[in-house]
């Protein structure tokens, strides 16, 4: 994982200088509120609903058991002893005191942390596949790119005040896309060209929010020195030409529709023909260089333990299941990828106490080379374990409440913070999450029903990314009440698709009926080998509404 | 008229007063022995009149094209560009593409809502004076405007990029 030199060092500590200095003078009157806003939210500060919200960055989701310990002090010091994982692969304090955040930054630079830009109408965080580096389908690591845009992106000078915010997110898988590139301000697919050269698919676009698209693609194929000047470029026709008139249509998405695909790609190569060999086109060296820090862990020679895990499994059933939904196939044979699921009913999705980032970190040392990776469906892997270890991790996982055996279940949900903590939001989704889980306790019930992606938002920014859940729910308010839109089919592989609106919205109460109806549905009219999707799209949205509104 | 800050941090007087656009129809109205900076298409569309008069430079909206300078830049000895709002970012992309694209090399100032944590950003994108916003304590823009000792990336500043200087 990435390692700051003294250039890296230097910039982290003149941010939290420049931080402080800034708190200051708005504390002191110096800046007026609207002023100090851009300010604070490029250093991850909200002030929220009951306290002001601080949104720690994780580049792509990486993180050292060191880093992880010392989150878990600050959330012991500066706050009142939890942390959320967002589902952008970042960290979210709920209760820091404003004049603290400078202390608290300074912290987090000691351990090669920071919060820049993780708001704000800026280039964000650039996310990736959580399994990157470590699973067989793809072409080549995506985390060297992404840390290359992320130093790219890191207080651009130009970049400060774009018309709104923007996401990059990076994958290289062919058959999986994790990172959801899709529905991405730029998505980014790692590609081979028929002469064999590695470069990106780009596309620009997408997003999800009030007006979700799926981003189009609008150059096939990008070699790879060419990343930045060609990024340098959507940015500088985005910066100039995107709308600045209204906050809801002033997204890049709206823009590339505005000029049509075509149009805004013929606009990019232009700008792009003046400044492709300027010297911020990469060299072999400075992509080698970064690769440098992405370097396999030093895995011990090992056969897969097949026989040996069989009969564990065998032995135990609890385990049997948790290997099957919770463990994936690793690049090495001996190894696995475990995922420790943060969803445990009761507990709102993506909540961890400082004990259990500690805990985290220190099975991270333990049985993965002391590193770890959030994940934007909010739970954590730990991504090099041997296979011959896998029993003992499990039982040590079951107390912490990490082994619930349900990823990509039905109630692995993804959930923004909602109504109960967020400013923005419409509607609480944290209490119709665990109404659902609550519904669905069954596990067998559960496998039986297979990968079903259920996606909360508390209002249409889509934190929650209901758009692209295979169901999605959107809390919207009425007259003052809070109420659930449902909608249908939606997903973020790569076959990315929006998703349908089921119909007129549903009242709290009602929704663990309303999924268990829909979930009826598919039951009743599945094939075989058909997952929710799957019969989705055969049968149709009607028969959904048939029942539901029945 | 409030000073300007130079790039250097050090402040100086201001010899520029900028003139709005005239109402349709009106001609501009351009005090004697002043020097002015005038809305650059007015400058563009009279350019017989203006050119060679150093006394005369021109002003950019956010929203204005620098493109329509493009091949006279090096005729005016001063362009500045406007920031109707501090969070409006056009003007630094503008900057960029007269330094960069267009070879402008006379003074580049920014006027309009010019506060002090954006002066660092201004400066990477090559403007080289900043008519503060009069309520803002123009003592502490040196600082601001240094705040950190390089960038990450290439801009007006310098054209090579963290990764190749670390490779040097």
């Amino acid at each position: 994982m990435y390692v700051y030199d003294e250039h890296d060092r230097q910039m982290a500590a003149e941010r939290v200088a420049q931080f402080r200095d800034q708190t200051a003078r708005a504390l002191a009157g110096e800046l007026a509120e609207d002023e100090f806003l851009p300010l604070r939210l490029q250093n991850g500060l909200y002030v929220q609903r009951l306290a002001p919200m601080l949104r720690i960055c994780v580049p792509y989701g990486m993180l050292r058991s060191a880093q992880l310990r010392r989150l878990a002090r600050i959330t012991r010091d500066y706050d009142k002893g939890y942390a959320h994982f967002t589902t952008r692969q970042n960290i979210q304090l709920n209760w820091p005191n404003l004049e603290d955040v400078p202390d608290i930054l300074a912290e987090l630079a000691e351990v090669e942390m920071h919060s820049n830009q993780t708001s704000g109408n800026c280039i964000r965080n650039t996310t990736t596949d959580q399994f990157s580096g470590v699973q067989s389908d793809e072409l080549t690591d995506p985390r060297p790119y992404c840390e290359i845009i992320r130093q790219w992106s890191t207080f651009h000078p130009e970049f400060a005040y774009l018309p709104r915010k923007f996401k990059v997110a990076v994958n290289a898988s062919e058959k999986t896309d994790r990172a959801a590139i899709q529905v991405h301000d730029i998505g980014l697919q790692i590609v081979r060209n028929d002469a064999g050269e590695l470069g990106f698919r780009v596309h620009v676009g997408g997003g999800l929010g009030r007006t979700p698209m799926v981003a189009p693609v609008i150059r096939e194929f990008l070699p790879e020195l060419d990343l930045l000047t060609y990024l340098e470029s959507v940015l500088r026709v985005y910066n100039r030409y995107g709308r600045r008139d209204n906050k809801f249509k002033a997204r890049i998405k709206i823009l590339v529709k505005a000029l049509t695909p075509e149009g805004f790609a013929e606009k990019v190569e232009a700008e792009w023909a003046h400044t492709k060999d300027s010297p911020s086109r990469l060299t072999p060296e400075a992509i080698d260089r970064i690769k440098t820090y992405f370097t396999e862990p030093a895995y011990v020679s090992l056969d897969n333990a097949t026989e040996l895990l069989a009969q564990q499994r065998f032995e135990n059933r609890g385990f049997d299941q948790w290997l099957k939904y919770n463990v994936d196939v690793h690049k090495k044979p001996g190894y696995a990828i475990v995922s420790l699921t943060m969803k445990e009913t009761g507990t709102p999705p993506g909540d961890v106490t400082d004990r259990q980032l500690e805990q985290i970190a220190d099975l991270a040392d333990e049985y993965s080379f002391g590193e770890v990776r959030v994940t934007h469906e909010q739970n954590v892997v730990l991504a090099d374990v041997r296979q011959d270890q896998l029993l003992e991790l499990w039982e040590q996982l079951g107390p912490m409440g990490f082994a619930t055996a349900n990823l990509n279940m039905l109630t692995d949900i993804i959930c923004c913070p909602g109504g109960d903590f967020c400013a923005l939001a419409n509607a609480k989704s944290i209490p119709v999450a665990e109404a659902i889980q609550r519904r669905f306790d069954n596990l067998d019930f559960l496998y039986d029903l297979g990968e079903i992606d259920l996606n909360i938002s508390g209002c249409m920014n889509a934190c929650g990314h209901h758009h692209v859940g295979n169901i999605g729910v959107l809390g919207v308010d009425k007259k003052g009440q809070e109420f659930y839109q449902v909608s249908l089919g939606g997903t973020s592989q790569h076959d990315a698709t929006i998703g349908k609106i089921l119909g007129p919205s549903f009242a709290q109460d009602d929704m663990p009926d309303v999924i268990a109806k829909i979930i009826d549905v598919y039951v009743n009219k599945r094939t075989e080998e058909e997952s929710f999707l799957d019969t989705y799209r055969r049968v149709g949205i009607d028969a959904f509404k048939e029942r539901v509104y029945a | 008229m409030p000073d300007v800050i130079f790039r250097d941090g050090s402040i100086r007087q201001n010899q520029w007063n900028v003139i709005s656009r005239p109402e349709s129809g009106e001609a501009l109205d351009i005090p004697a022995q002043r020097r002015v900076l005038i809305p650059a298409d007015l400058w563009v569309a009279n350019r017989d009149q203006y050119a060679g008069n150093e006394d005369v430079g021109v002003w950019l909206d956010s929203h204005d094209e620098p493109e329509i300078l493009a091949e006279y830049v090096n005729d005016l000895s001063m362009i500045a560009v406007n920031f109707p709002k501090f969070s409006d970012g056009r003007g630094y992309s503008t900057a960029r593409l007269l330094r960069e694209r267009f070879g402008y090399k006379n003074e580049l100032r920014a006027i309009g809502d010019v506060l002090l944590d954006q002066l660092q950003f201004m400066k990477r994108c090559g403007f080289d004076t900043y008519e503060l916003r009069p309520d803002k304590d123009i003592r502490k823009a040196a600082r601001c405007l240094n705040f950190f000792s390089q960038g990450y990336q290439a801009a007006t500043d310098t054209d090579l990029p963290l990764f190749r200087r670390r490779a040097s």
